[in-house]
């Protein structure tokens, strides 16, 4: 009998060791005279058990993690190959853990079950159910459901995604683009590449119902190149896509034609802003543009382009396999849906949290997270990534929506959390906001970059004790200029994070000089 | 930026010579070309060490004693970040966020991933390269 095991090739799983655990199974295989059929599946976001191994038996799969290399001898001894449970590392059906049955995976339904690059088992777990029902849909029928739907972009800003599809639609051109924007460049976010790497068709069939939708024959994925993996994964699914016919020049029988290409970062933040990107994408400088025109009417070489991030992207085929209906039956107020959110930082069970929106950040955070890895009080908890708003204890039950975020003087992002123990210095990450905008900054704005760079010096000094009061006065104005002031949200959105270290944590910004958290 | 790619894969960094090679080949201007080199952090303009760290400076990483993790690294190889060791043997340089958040403090070493790291594991790291 062979055995069917499961091992992540997901880069988190990798760099806690998957690698290894797979030579060190294999070896001891080889020694037993057992063969194996090993599938590299992606990861169930389970994050914190990673590297996660999973065995195919007669109850369904068994879960075994976090695995390390000198677990595998006691594995084989506890019969792991078929199902054993009498081990410390057991898990038992991943789909039992509280942690994956009490979420709604729409968009991270296959994700870690299927093999990543078999096009045969994508479709025998639902997929290219949605593009099947769109190829026979007219370009307004599939743009209608999105908008029904109530999806926003994923990205970050949040905008409705059936708006910006339409304004495409509505316009005659030689030639339109869709592009996907993967260059998640936030901290604490992981989506973007978990998808890529786990479940690439979905991604391809959401841009190819996108191009159905507006008439585009062409798209691209831009590619952060810290995802090595995530772009192996999407090469070896477009070949496969495209020798299906799900990918050429008649997708899926629809009579039309859509092509797809990958394009490879270079290590710039701000090329994750949507203009700037096209801009690296046609190999310039990644300058950002002045909008209007928008993207949508000036967008790739000029010509009409729709830009989504990828969490955009794969919500769709959901969408239209299902109806709009059923999505939008998801979630509360204006904010329809399922989130991708990515729990990270100082968490214990860090991972991947697909909810309708409306859950608050408390519920995530100790009901899924358990609370926090060095078993401290939580202190502060950055939400959206490096531009967003860090907050303290008493705003933790803020639900995650759009609105309610915004209110809260946050934003939801791209759906990254992370959470800070008591050792967290606040001075230091309001510094650190404003060290990043001076890295990142494309220096078009001099509020961005002159301001990002002053505001570090500023806050050196109040660290110091130098003439705080006034300081801090400089450090309010400095925030005030660079949100009126910039071109893009880098400059306009690095004060987010700075004022509500001030806000919520004044403390920090009155310590003796010389203090060092115990962080540091 | 595909060309760009191939030679800082290829040599480790984009020599300045390749400039006017690349600018007349695209029908650019040397401004344009050098512009672009420039811009984007992944592209060196001088060559590497033998070996890449790259770690991660990021807020997730920060939480997980990401700063204790660089300090450490700076001390032992007696560098900056964006600095290569006196026998040339590693370039260490920040990188912000690879991804691994949840699974922080993270690196990459010779573009292999590495999470959940120490002081104590990155030394057995770096015993390793020559
Ligand atoms: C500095 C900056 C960085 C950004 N980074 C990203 C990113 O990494 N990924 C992304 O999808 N959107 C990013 N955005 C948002 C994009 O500009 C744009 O809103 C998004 O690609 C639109 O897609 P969506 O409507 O599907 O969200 C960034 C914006 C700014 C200002
Ligand atoms: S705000 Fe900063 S990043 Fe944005 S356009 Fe201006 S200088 Fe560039
Ligand atoms: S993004 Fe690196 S120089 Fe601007
Ligand atoms: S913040 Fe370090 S890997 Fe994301």
């Amino acid at each position: 009998m062979t055995a069917t095991l499961y091992i992540p090739c997901d880069s988190a799983a990798i760099a806690c060791g998957a690698e290894e655990v797979l030579l060190a199974i294999q070896a001891e295989a080889l020694a037993r005279k057992i063969e194996l059929k090993i599938i590299r599946n992606g990861s169930r976001g389970m994050l914190w058990l990673e590297p996660m191994i999973e065995v195919a038996t007669p109850e369904g799969r068994i879960a075994y993690g976090p695995v390390a290399p000198e677990d595998v001898a006691t594995l084989f001894a506890a019969d792991f190959l078929n199902g054993g449970k009498n081990h410390p590392l057991c898990i038992g059906r991943p789909e039992d853990v509280p942690y994956l049955k009490n979420q709604e995976r729409l968009t991270f339904a296959r994700c870690g079950i299927t093999d990543p690059t078999d096009i045969e088992d994508y479709i025998a777990h639902d997929g290219y159910r949605g593009l099947k029902a769109a190829a026979h849909m007219s370009g307004e029928a599939i743009v209608t459901a999105v908008t029904e739907s109530g999806l926003r972009g994923r990205g970050g800003a949040g905008f409705p995604t059936g708006i910006k599809w339409k304004t495409v639609l509505g316009l005659d051109a030689q030639q339109k683009y869709i592009v996907c924007n993967a260059d998640e460049g936030d901290s604490g976010t992981f989506a973007d590449r978990m998808i890529m790497e786990g479940d690439p068709f979905l991604l391809i069939e959401g841009m190819t119902i996108a191009g159905l939708a507006v008439g585009a024959t062409k798209g691209f994925v831009y590619i952060r190149s810290e995802y090595p993996i995530a772009y192996a994964q999407m090469e070896k699914a477009i070949v496969a896509a495209n020798r299906a016919g799900y990918l050429g020049p008649n997708v899926a029988g629809s009579g039309k034609a859509f092509d797809l290409e990958l394009r490879l970062g270079a290590g710039a933040y701000i090329c994750g802003e949507e203009t700037s990107l096209l801009e690296s994408l046609e190999g310039k400088r990644g300058m950002v543009r002045a909008k209007p025109p928008l993207p949508a009417i000036k967008g790739l070489f000029g010509q009409p382009t729709v830009i989504n991030n990828v969490l955009s992207f794969v919500a769709v085929p959901t969408i239209l396999d299902k109806g709009a209906t059923f999505y939008k039956d998801f979630g509360m107020g204006r904010s329809r849906g399922t989130m991708p959110l990515q729990l990270a930082g100082n968490v214990k069970h860090g991972g991947l949290i697909e909810k309708a929106f409306g859950i608050t950040l408390r519920q995530v955070i100790e009901d899924f997270g358990g609370g926090t890895a060095s078993g401290k009080p939580i202190r502060a908890v950055q939400v959206g990534g490096p531009l967003g708003a860090y907050f303290p204890q008493s705003l933790l039950d803020t639900p995650l929506d759009y609105e309610a975020m915004a209110a809260a003087k946050g934003m939801l992002g791209h759906g990254g959390i992370v959470v800070f123990d008591d050792s967290v210095d606040m001075a230091m990450q309001a510094r650190f906001a404003m060290e990043f905008c001076a890295v990142e900054s494309c220096g078009k704005c001099t509020p961005c970059r002159i301001g990002s760079t002053r505001g570090v010096e500023v806050i050196d000094r109040i660290r110091e004790g130098q003439n705080r009061q006034k300081n801090m006065e400089l450090l309010a104005d400095l925030c005030d200029t660079m949100l009126d002031g910039s071109l893009c949200a880098l400059g306009g959105l690095t004060p987010f994070p700075v004022q509500s270290a001030v806000r919520h944590f004044p403390e920090d910004f009155n310590r003796p000089a010389g203090h060092r958290a115990a962080a540091e | 930026m595909p060309i760009l790619h191939a030679l800082n894969d290829e040599f480790g960094y984009v020599d300045a010579s390749a400039v006017p090679v690349i600018a007349d080949e695209l029908n650019l201007s040397r401004a344009e070309v050098h512009g672009v080199l420039t811009f984007y952090h992944d592209f060196r303009k001088e060559p590497a060490g033998r070996h890449v760290v790259k770690v991660c400076r990021a807020e997730a990483c920060q939480s997980m004693a990401g700063r204790d993790l660089e300090e450490h690294i700076k001390r032992h190889l007696k560098v900056e970040l964006g600095e290569t060791t006196a026998d040339k043997r590693i370039t260490v340089e920040a990188v912000y966020c690879l991804g691994l958040c949840a699974c922080a403090p993270s690196m990459m070493v010779d573009g292999k991933l590495h999470a959940r790291m120490t002081p104590a594991k990155f030394d057995k790291i770096a015993k390793e390269l020559r």
